[in-house]
C-alpha cells in the first residue's frame, strides 16, 4: 500500500497519520521514488544541489509541502529559477514556511520549477529548463507556478505552494487538472515571497482537491506583523465551508469572458459546469464587467513597473551572481545583463519605461486609474452576487515553444485571471473537463474580498457532483 | 553694498533617535561592528518587507509642528529608484508628492533683527549604508541602512553664509528641545547640503544654482557658502556663464570642487511604495502631539525675560542650549527669595565665563543646582567674598566637591567679627600713617587703599564692607 | 512611441547591458506591447483616482522595540566578495 501513498490527497494521508497507520517518512520515501521515476520527464523540481545542506528546514514531519522556488526557505536554496540568484540561501524562513512547520508539516527537500521570477505563463523561462505538462509532455504546464502544478498533477507532490500575480497559480492548475487558489490580497503573508509585483502577489495552495485547498489555507492564512499589507482579520476554518448547501447561491457569468478567443471546447465545458451547478439550485445570471478588456494592459504596466523596482536589488553586491568588472556601473550592467533571462529583461525595461520621466502619467498613472475602474466593476457586482464564474484560461495547455517568441500572445493567456489580482479578490481554478485531446480544462470561481468560504462551498459542491478531480494523467 | 545677492536654500537630513530603525527592529546604535546591526529587511534581502516604526511618525510630526509646518491629513511613502552600493534595495523608501508636512518657517536672528526662513517641507525617509573607500575597492557597511531620517528643506530665503549658520543653529536648538535627535554632525546624524545662486541686487529672477555637498560642520557650511559667493561673483564679473553643477566642499583646501558625474540627468522613477499602506493623520493625533511639545527656545527666551528679568541677549545665550536652559531654570526656581537677580547674574557672569574658558556648555560644567545654591548661600550671608566665591566655583568644577568642603579646607570664611578685624585694622593704621593722614586731610581715596591693605593682611578673608565701616568709624572718631 | 534610443536610455536606468541585437529585438517587441497597451487611452479617467494598493488599509505601524539582528557571518554568507566584515564592491568614484 505504501508504494501508492503518493497518489493520495493530504486529507486522506492526514487520517492515516492520525491513526498511526503510516508515518511521515513513508510519505516522503513514496514521493522520493515517484520523483526519481517521473521527474526526469516532467522536470517539476529543480535539480538537487550537489552538496546536501544542513539545517532544520526540511525535517520530515506531517505531510510535506512542495514549495515554489520564489518562497524563502532558511538554509536552503531559493533562486527564483534565475541565474542572477544562483546559489542564494536565505538566512530566514518565509512566514508561510514557518506556519507550515508550526502546523506539524514540513517542506519537501526540493523546490519547484517556475518561470524566472514568476515572469511567464508556461514555465519555459527557467534556468532549469521547461517543466512539461504531465497530461502531455509536449505541452506546457502553464505558469509561472508550473512546477508546483505539474508536481501535484503527476503525484510527485501531495500538495504544493505557488504564487499568483496575474494567474500564476490558477492558470497552471487549470492546465494540469488540479486545484489552485489565489487568496484575497492580504489573507496570506507575503513575507519571504520574493516579490514580483508587490500589490498583486499572493501565495496560495495547489492541491489535488478542494478539501486539501481548504486545509492548506487553514495553515498558511492569517495576519503577519511582518507584512504591512496583511490583514488583521480572524481566519475561519475553511473546511467548515465544504458541504454547505449552495442552493440559492447567486452567481454571475460575465459576458466579456465568453467572446472571441475563447476555445469552443473550453466554453462547452464551462457551460456544462454551469448546468450541473444549476441542478444544485445555483442561480446564474449574465453580468457585465465592463473594463475587462483593459485588464491585461493595466496589468502589464503595473506589474512590470513594480517588478522593475523590486528586481533592482539583484545587483551583484550582496548575494547571487556577479559579473567581474573593475568599474561599478559596468559591474551592475553586466551582472544584470548576463544574470537575467530574456523575459525578465523585457519586463524590467518595460516597467522602467512606464515609470520614467515623461511617461509616468501616460502609462503608469493611467494604469492605476483604470485599475480603480476594474476594481469598482467587481465591487458593484458583489453587492448582488455571491460569486462570479468564468473559464480559468481561454484554452487548454498549449505546446512547448508555441508562444515563447511572441510575448504579447503569451501575455493574453492570462486574460481571465489577471482581473482578480488587480481587484485583490480571491479566485480558484478547479478541473471541469478534458479537451478531445485529453487536456484538462479549468473552471474559475471568484468572490468578494475575504469570501474564500463561498468559493470553497461552490467549488466543493461542483467537485463532489463530478468526477473530473479524480482523473489522473497516464504517466508511467 | 555688494553687487550680487546670494540666494541660498538648505536641505538638512536628520537622524531620529529612535531605538530601532525605520522599517525593522534592528538597533540604531552608532559605532558598532560593521554589518552587525542588520536583518533581512534592512539588508533588502529578497522576500523581506518593511513595517513602519510608530515612533518615527510621532517624532516627525513633532518636528513638523515645531517648525510651524502644516501636517498633511494623508501621507504615503514612495520609492526613489537609483543604483548605489550603499542602498541595498537599490531604491530608497522616501516621500515624494504627498510628504508628511508642508509650508512652515523658522525665525533666525540677523543684524537687521528677526528673519523668517520658510520651510518647504519636512518628510520621512530611510538612510543608506556607509561606504569606505580603499585603494582598489570600496567596502560596504549596512548598519546605518534604514535608520530613520527627516529631510527638512528650506525655502531659498537665506541671503548670506551667516544667515545659513544662524538657521542651522536655530534648527539644531529646536530639535534638541524636542529631544528627537542628537544632531551630531560628526556622527552624521545631522547633514546639510546647500543650494546657492547669485543675482544682481534688486533682481527678481534666479541665477544658475550650484549644489554644495560634503560639509561636515556648521562652520563648514558657512565657509563653503562664503567661498562659493566669492567664486561665483568673480566668474560673473568676468562675464562667464555659470553651469548648474554639484560641488564638494574640501575642508583641507578650503574650497569647493566640481563633482563630475558620468551619469546623465537624474530619473528617480518615484512611485507609491506598494509594500506600505498610506497614513491618515487625524486632527486629534496632531493635537495630541502638539500638546506634548515642550516649550520651544523662543518661548523660553520670552519667559526668561518676563519672569526672571533677564536681558533678552542673556536669555538667548541660556536658551540656545536646552540643557543649559533647563539647568538655569532649575536653579532659578530653587533659589530662595523673589529677587532672582543674584542667581541670574551668576549664570550669565561667572558660570558662563567658566564654560567659555573651558569650551564647554554650562550644563557641561557638571555642577549640581544644590551645590550652586549652597555657594550662593555663603555669598549672600557674607560668609565668603565675591572673589573667593568665584575661586570656589572653579574648584567645584575641577573637583566636584561641595562648596562647604572647599571653603572649609581652604579656610575662606570671611572675617566679619569686629574684634578680629579691629586687631588687623590697628596694624594697618600703624603701618600706613601717611594714608591715614591723607584721609584725614580729605582724600577719600586713601580709605579704599587702607581697606585694600586690610584685605591683603587678612588674606582676602576680611569682609570688605565691614572693614570699610570699621575703618571709617575709627578714623572719623 | 518607443524606439531603440529610448530602450537604451531605459536599459541604462535599469542598469542592464543589452547587446546590439537585443536592443533591436526589444524595441520591436516593446513597440508591439505598448501598441496594445495604448488601448488604455480609450478610457476616460478624468475623475478617477488611482489605486496603488489592492486593499485599502492605513496606519500600519509597529512599536519601536528592538529585535535581534542577524549574526554577521550569516549576513555575509551569500556575499560574492567580502573583506573582513564588509561587502566588497568595485571602487566607487565620487
Amino acid at each position: 500500500m505504501n508504494k501508492k501513498l503518493y497518489s493520495l490527497s493530504a486529507h486522506e494521508l492526514d487520517e492515516s497519520l492520525k491513526n498511526n497507520a503510516i508515518k511521515s517518512e513513508d510519505i516522503c520515501s513514496a514521493l522520493e521514488s515517484r520523483i526519481k521515476e517521473l521527474d526526469p520527464k516532467v522536470n517539476a523540481y529543480l535539480k538537487r544541489p550537489k552538496e546536501p545542506l544542513s539545517g532544520d528546514a526540511f525535517v520530515s514531519t506531517g505531510i510535506p509541502v512542495a514549495i515554489k522556488d520564489n518562497i524563502c526557505t532558511k538554509g536552503f536554496y531559493t533562486q527564483c529559477c534565475s541565474r542572477i540568484l544562483e546559489g542564494f540561501i536565505p538566512p530566514y524562513d518565509a512566514t508561510v514556511i514557518k506556519k507550515i512547520k508550526e502546523s506539524g508539516h514540513s517542506c519537501l527537500k526540493f523546490k519547484t520549477n517556475m518561470d524566472e521570477f514568476a515572469f511567464g505563463s508556461s514555465t519555459e523561462n527557467s534556468f532549469s529548463g521547461p517543466t512539461r505538462n504531465p497530461w502531455n509532455l509536449s505541452c506546457v504546464p502553464g505558469g509561472s507556478s508550473g512546477g508546483s502544478a505539474a508536481a501535484v498533477a503527476s503525484d510527485e507532490a501531495i500538495w504544493a505552494l505557488g504564487s499568483d500575480t496575474g494567474g500564476s497559480i490558477r492558470q497552471p492548475a487549470s492546465f494540469c487538472g488540479v486545484v489552485g487558489l489565489k487568496p484575497t490580497y492580504g489573507r496570506v503573508s507575503r513575507f519571504g515571497l520574493i516579490a514580483f509585483a508587490s500589490s498583486l502577489d499572493q501565495i496560495g495552495p495547489i492541491t489535488k482537491d478542494i478539501y486539501d485547498s481548504a486545509l492548506l489555507m487553514n495553515i498558511i492564512s492569517g495576519y503577519d506583523p511582518n507584512d504591512s499589507t496583511s490583514i488583521n482579520l480572524p481566519v475561519p476554518n475553511y473546511t467548515k465551508a465544504l458541504g454547505k448547501d449552495v442552493k440559492g447561491f447567486k452567481v454571475g457569468i460575465p459576458k466579456e469572458y465568453f467572446v472571441e478567443g475563447l476555445d469552443p471546447e473550453v466554453k462547452a465545458s464551462v457551460e456544462e459546469a454551469i448546468n450541473s451547478l444549476r441542478k444544485l439550485g445555483v442561480d446564474f445570471k449574465e453580468v457585465s464587467l465592463r473594463h475587462t478588456e483593459y485588464a491585461v494592459p493595466v496589468y502589464y504596466i503595473i506589474a512590470t513597473a513594480e517588478a522593475s523596482s523590486n528586481l533592482a536589488r539583484f545587483d551583484g553586491v550582496q548575494y547571487g551572481f556577479r559579473s567581474k568588472d573593475v568599474n561599478l556601473i559596468d559591474m551592475y550592467k553586466k551582472t544584470r545583463g548576463e544574470g537575467f533571462g530574456e523575459e525578465a529583461k523585457r519586463r524590467i525595461i518595460l516597467g522602467t519605461f512606464a515609470l520614467s520621466h515623461g511617461y509616468y502619467d501616460a502609462y503608469y498613472l493611467r494604469a492605476l486609474k483604470v485599475r480603480t475602474l476594474i476594481k469598482e466593476d467587481f465591487d458593484s457586482l458583489f453587492k448582488e452576487f455571491d460569486c462570479i464564474l468564468t473559464p480559468t484560461a481561454p484554452t487548454a495547455a498549449f505546446k512547448v515553444g508555441e508562444k515563447v517568441n511572441d510575448p504579447l500572445k503569451m501575455y493574453l493567456s492570462d486574460i481571465y485571471t489577471i482581473s482578480a489580482n488587480l481587484a485583490g479578490i480571491p479566485g480558484i481554478s478547479l478541473p471541469c473537463g478534458l479537451t478531445k485531446h485529453g487536456m484538462p480544462i479549468g473552471l474559475q470561481i471568484l468572490a468578494r474580498h475575504f469570501e474564500e468560504e463561498k468559493i470553497f462551498s461552490l467549488a466543493y459542491a461542483f467537485e463532489q457532483n463530478t468526477e473530473w478531480h479524480k482523473l489522473k494523467p497516464k504517466l508511467t | 553694498m555688494p553687487k550680487y545677492e546670494a540666494v541660498i536654500g538648505l536641505e538638512v537630513h536628520l537622524h531620529l533617535s529612535t531605538r530601532t530603525k525605520a522599517f525593522c527592529g534592528c538597533s540604531t546604535e552608532f559605532g558598532k561592528e560593521a554589518n552587525s546591526q542588520t536583518c533581512p529587511v534592512c539588508l533588502g534581502l529578497p522576500g523581506s518587507l518593511p513595517v513602519f516604526n510608530r515612533t518615527v511618525l510621532d517624532y516627525a510630526i513633532k518636528v513638523a509642528l515645531a517648525l510651524n509646518c502644516k501636517v498633511q491629513e494623508y501621507t504615503k511613502f514612495d520609492r526613489k529608484n537609483y543604483f548605489y552600493p550603499d542602498l541595498p534595495k537599490d531604491y530608497q523608501i522616501s516621500q515624494y508628492d504627498l510628504p508628511l508636512s508642508l509650508d512652515g518657517f523658522l525665525n533666525i536672528d540677523t543684524d537687521a533683527g528677526l528673519k523668517r526662513i520658510g520651510i518647504t517641507r519636512v518628510h520621512m525617509e530611510e538612510d543608506a549604508g556607509k561606504l569606505i573607500h580603499e585603494d582598489n575597492a570600496s567596502l560596504v557597511d549596512f548598519n546605518r541602512t534604514g535608520v530613520p531620517l527627516l529631510e527638512i528643506v528650506s525655502q531659498p530665503d537665506i541671503s548670506s553664509p551667516e544667515e545659513a549658520y544662524q538657521y542651522l543653529s536655530a534648527l539644531k536648538t529646536v530639535i534638541e528641545y524636542l529631544d528627537v535627535s542628537d544632531c551630531d554632525m560628526e556622527k552624521g546624524s545631522l547633514r546639510c547640503d546647500a543650494n546657492i545662486s547669485l543675482r544682481l541686487q534688486g533682481e527678481s529672477s534666479l541665477g544658475v544654482k550650484t549644489e554644495l555637498k560634503n560639509m561636515n560642520s556648521f562652520k563648514g557650511v558657512k565657509d563653503a557658502l562664503g567661498y562659493e559667493i566669492k567664486r561665483q561673483s568673480e566668474l560673473l564679473e568676468l562675464g562667464e556663464i555659470l553651469m548648474q553643477e554639484t560641488r564638494l566642499w574640501d575642508v583641507k583646501e578650503l574650497k569647493t570642487v566640481s563633482m563630475r558625474t558620468k551619469e546623465g540627468a537624474k530619473d528617480y522613477r518615484y512611485f507609491p511604495e506598494p509594500d506600505l499602506p498610506p497614513f491618515i493623520i487625524t486632527a486629534l493625533k496632531i493635537e495630541e502631539i502638539r500638546r506634548a511639545i515642550p516649550e520651544l527656545p523662543h518661548e523660553k527666551i520670552r519667559r526668561f525675560v518676563e519672569f526672571y528679568g533677564l536681558l533678552e541677549s542673556d536669555a538667548k545665550v541660556l536658551a540656545s542650549s536646552r540643557k543649559d536652559a533647563l539647568f538655569a531654570e532649575e536653579c532659578f526656581n530653587s533659589y530662595p527669595g523673589k529677587d532672582k537677580k543674584p542667581i541670574v547674574n551668576w549664570f550669565i557672569g561667572p558660570l558662563l565665563a567658566e564654560a567659555n574658558n573651558r569650551n564647554l556648555s554650562i550644563s557641561g560644567l557638571n555642577i549640581s543646582s544644590a551645590h550652586l545654591l549652597e555657594l550662593l548661600g555663603f555669598l549672600s550671608r557674607n560668609e565668603i567674598s565675591n572673589l573667593a566665591a568665584k575661586a570656589v566655583l572653579s574648584d567645584m568644577i575641577d573637583t566636584a566637591k561641595s562648596p562647604e568642603e572647599i571653603i572649609k579646607s581652604k579656610n575662606l570664611i570671611q572675617i566679619s567679627d569686629g574684634g578680629a578685624l579691629k586687631e588687623i585694622m590697628e596694624e594697618v593704621i600703624s603701618e600706613n600713617q601717611k594714608s591715614v593722614a591723607d584721609y584725614k586731610s580729605g582724600k577719600e581715596n586713601a580709605l579704599m587703599f587702607l581697606v585694600g591693605q586690610l584685605m591683603r593682611k587678612s588674606q582676602g578673608k576680611a569682609n570688605p564692607k565691614i572693614a570699610k565701616e570699621l575703618l571709617k568709624e575709627r578714623l572719623n572718631a | 512611441m518607443i524606439d531603440k534610443k529610448i530602450v537604451e536610455y531605459v536599459a541604462n536606468l535599469a542598469r542592464i547591458e543589452l547587446k546590439e541585437k537585443e536592443a533591436d529585438v526589444l524595441s520591436t517587441q516593446l513597440g508591439d506591447i505598448l501598441g496594445f497597451i495604448d488601448k488604455l487611452k480609450e478610457v476616460n479617467v478624468d475623475k478617477v483616482s488611482p489605486t496603488s494598493h489592492a486593499i485599502s488599509l492605513s496606519n500600519v505601524l509597529r512599536e519601536d522595540s528592538p529585535k535581534e539582528s542577524l549574526p554577521v557571518n550569516s549576513v555575509l554568507s551569500n556575499a560574492p566578495l567580502k573583506r573582513g566584515n564588509f561587502f566588497l564592491v568595485p571602487k566607487v568614484i565620487e
